[in-house]
């Protein structure tokens, strides 16, 4: 295996295991909670790191990750006692852990392989280097390994509890009232989120790893209203992200974690501008769409109204005083609903279908009239 | 031990650096808290540092000036973006501020990576900003710090009424026609101030817990705005302080780790023993309320057990007792020794009985019961099968002057709706009460 596909392949594990989980953390609103557990994690890691000398064993990936959970619970604690809200109480407890974190860092020092810069953007130029070797034969790198265990741990999971996880999510009432344990699944959720970041910890960092966790979540969610292919989606947008966000940082020398961070938010601000439905060039469409169409329909009610006026089209814009253009587009989208045609001397008459139209407002306008009274 | 604060003239100023930052970042904290926009701060804070290296690569230098206009004008992005997000898509504010955070975090890391590949050796130690450099400030830096918070409290205090409006009311202080879009932005723009000082000592990534955790602490000890405020700017300064002198004294302890860990002991020590909103009092009161509920109940006990034979002042045995409770015997001797000691049992020979003043209390407590199931019966006409429960609760719940209350609307009844007959109390006793002893 080579050392830049050893990198991609990381990366793009990275983004999947993210992406499968972050897609919960989005719908559930708990984006934020996701962001806490990232940065808590770190004494986690720090204290498995001192007791294990390496970033990447079992032992130390569940180890850490319990310090997601307490995070969770602490959060939870010091909201239930009413004394803090639930956003300070996210704000105040995971600089908190950071900041045990660090500290635990600083005090040693020059004895562990662990600095405070790989905290913010981890390793991930040293991934190929740092391989599994069994009885003489090298198995490629072990973080593709452990990645790519976790990836699957969490595509199990969402598969196993895929019903559960759905239902607590959009309606957490009738999941309690149906038996299906939504804090249970809220905890195993959590205790993923947490596996998760500590594994890709390596790769991206403790900071970063929040990126690939909200944002390919995120932009999945302006495309579609469909979990599955939200998940799906997801998990593309991630991947995207990840190789071209490593192309961006070879071609520059630029930090590959922070290029990718990068990266999911130019696909983000891309997929805000062009989404189909929720973007934002297709609601500005879908406006001007809609103007047109009321506009007409306002000058078709207006036409029955007066029992059909010759109205010129030359002098359709003057007298509603619309803009020119304004004007040619409502008169071609009449023309196209066959709501008006126009006579020789490009005078606008009603077709049979748009005096049925007129008719119909009547009734509306007269049915809303009678109902005020 | 203490030679190390004049061995080290450095420390002074390291000292003032995080007493100035606890000021301006307790102060602000407090609207940011109250309005409910925490994590607000802690998204600008992230989304400062590509605007601080954008600064340092297009000027070249590192002074507080130029990277405050660098982080005013991207955190004022990331905070347009956040807004952005949350009024044009289907995103909620929660993802929106992750977004920004951690996007805006990503680009300025990249930012860094430029820097440093840049021949100059002036770029070294910008990428302090993540975890701040308390430890090299010098007497220059102290000087603009100083005079931003300075700058920064002249704003609150010119803008303290509006801006108390914008926490408390916002609707309302646009009804009266301030333009509180406008606040927003100023007080956004003055959290930004604040993180940039505190990017100097905490760092970018602390500064949200030197925001919130001073507001937070200061909130349990007061209602007042103004006082919390204060505290807040206090309670920032001081652990400010005493962060810079633990990692004074100690080799290679950093900064700012110590002073959130120092921000938030006071947070936890404010939430558990504030007076009156302190968790440690209310869980007196309610082991306080527990412990007359039971005291109460077992009078009732005695009362109730002597109605049939009109004969009040029997003795019981401690197995009888422990019957009718429910409980084990073990538990109701600690009940039986606490009342005798308040003198409203007597002991006699192995048994109790009640006492002239046990049976007053015992009196009171069964009137306040069937005086409330009256009045649940009579008055909100429940069904009689509902009430004792209710009852059960109130009765050690009733003041006096509610208890007068109620007979006067029940006309002074004789029986409760069980017809069982509802005692009547000597009014000299009525004030007395078996806990006041």
């Amino acid at each position: 295996m080579t050392p830049e596909l050893a990198i991609i392949l990381t990366a793009c594990l990275t983004a999947t295991a993210c992406a499968i989980v972050g897609t919960f953390l989005v719908l559930r609103k708990m984006a934020l909670i996701g962001d806490a557990i990232s940065h808590a994690v770190l004494p986690g890691i720090v204290i498995a790191f001192f007791f294990t000398h390496s970033l990447n064993s079992l032992p130390m990936l569940i180890g850490a990750s319990l310090f997601g959970l307490v995070t969770v619970a602490l959060i939870e604690a010091l909201s239930r006692t009413r004394r803090v809200a639930e956003d300070s109480a996210i704000g105040v407890v995971f600089p908190a852990l950071f900041a045990l974190g660090v500290l635990l860092i600083s005090q040693r020092a020059g004895q562990i392989h662990l600095d405070t810069d790989c905290v913010l953007y981890g390793d991930i130029a040293w991934v190929p280097f740092n391989t599994i070797v069994v009885g003489g034969v090298n198995l490629g790198p072990r973080s593709v390994w452990v990645l790519g265990a976790v990836t699957l741990a969490n595509l199990l999971f969402v598969l196993v509890f895929w019903k559960e996880l759905k239902i607590s999510t959009f309606d957490p009432e009738l999941a309690a009232a149906l038996g299906l344990a939504p804090v249970l699944i809220q905890y195993l959720l959590m205790g993923a989120v947490s596996v998760t970041t500590v594994a890709a910890f390596e790769s991206v960092g403790a900071i970063l790893v929040v990126a690939m966790l909200i944002v390919p979540a995120a932009t999945a969610y302006l495309f579609t209203d469909r979990l599955w292919l939200m998940l799906t989606l997801a998990i593309v947008f991630g991947v995207l992200a990840a190789v071209s966000g490593y192309f961006f940082a070879r071609a520059f020398d630029f930090s590959i974690a922070g290029a990718m961070a990068l990266a999911v938010g130019v696909w983000f601000t891309l997929a805000w501008l062009f989404a189909p439905r929720h973007g934002v060039v297709a609601q500005l469409v879908w406006r001007a769409r809609l103007s047109v169409r009321f506009a007409g329909e306002l000058l078709v009610a207006h036409m029955a109204d007066r029992n059909e006026p010759s109205l010129p089209v030359r002098a359709l814009a003057g007298h509603f005083r619309w803009r020119e253009w304004f004007g040619r587009l409502v008169v071609r989208d009449l023309l196209r609903r066959q709501l008006v045609r126009l006579d020789k001397a490009e005078v606008l008459l009603l077709t049979e279908t748009g005096r049925q139209l007129a008719r119909e407002f009547g009734r509306e306008a007269s049915a809303a009239n009678s109902h005020d009274r | 031990m203490w030679s190390f604060l004049t061995d080290n003239p450095n420390l002074w100023y390291v000292m003032g650096g995080c007493a100035i930052l606890g000021v301006a970042s307790g102060a602000l904290g407090c609207f940011a808290v109250l309005r409910r926009q925490s994590l607000l701060g802690d998204a600008l804070a992230h989304a400062a540092l590509p605007g601080i290296c954008l600064a340092f690569l297009l000027t070249g230098s590192k002074s507080p000036g130029v990277m405050l206009v660098g982080a005013l004008a991207s955190s004022l992005l990331g905070a347009l973006f956040i807004l952005g997000i949350v009024r044009g898509t289907r995103l909620k504010e929660d993802s929106a501020i992750g977004i920004v955070l951690s996007v805006f975090f990503g680009g300025g890391i990249v930012l860094l990576t430029a820097i440093q590949h840049r021949p100059t050796a002036a770029q070294a130690g910008l990428d302090k900003f993540l975890f701040g450099y308390a430890a090299s400030l010098v007497p220059r830096d102290l000087e603009v710090l100083g005079m931003l918070t300075l700058a920064v409290l002249a704003v609150l205090a010119l803008f303290y009424k509006e801006f108390k409006l914008l926490a408390f009311d916002r609707e309302f202080g646009a009804a009266m026609g301030f333009p509180m879009r406008t606040l927003e932005v100023l007080l956004t723009a003055l959290v930004v101030v604040a993180v940039v000082i505190g990017l100097q000592t905490v760092g970018v990534v602390l500064m949200a817990a030197m925001l919130i955790t001073p507001a937070v602490a200061a909130r349990q000890w007061t209602h007042s705005l103004g006082l919390m405020v204060t505290l807040a700017a206090l309670i920032g300064a001081g652990c400010g302080v005493t962060g810079a002198v633990l990692s004074g004294a100690g080799r290679n302890i950093p900064t700012g780790p110590v002073i959130v860990l120092a921000v938030t002991l006071v947070m936890l020590f404010s939430i558990a023993m504030a007076p009156r909103r302190g968790l440690v009092w209310s869980w007196v009161r309610l082991w306080r309320h527990r412990k007359k509920v039971r005291l109460e109940n077992l009078l009732a006990d005695f009362y109730r057990l002597g109605e049939p034979q009109q004969d009040w002042k029997r003795a019981r045995t401690l197995p009888a007792l422990a019957i009718v409770r429910g409980q084990p015997p073990a538990r109701v001797a600690r009940t039986v020794a606490q009342l005798e000691r308040s003198g409203l049992l007597a002991s006699e020979n192995g048994q109790w009985r009640l006492t002239d003043t046990g049976l007053e209390q015992a009196r009171r407590i069964l009137r306040n019961h069937r005086l409330w199931e009256m009045f649940l019966s009579r008055r909100l006409e429940l069904a009689a099968d509902h009430i004792h429960r209710d009852a059960e609760e109130m009765e050690h719940a009733l003041s006096p002057a509610i208890v007068a209350e109620l007979e006067r609307l029940l006309g002074q009844p004789a029986m409760d709706p069980h017809h069982k007959p509802i005692p009547v109390v000597n009014p000299k006793s009525e004030a007395s009460n078996p806990q006041s002893s």
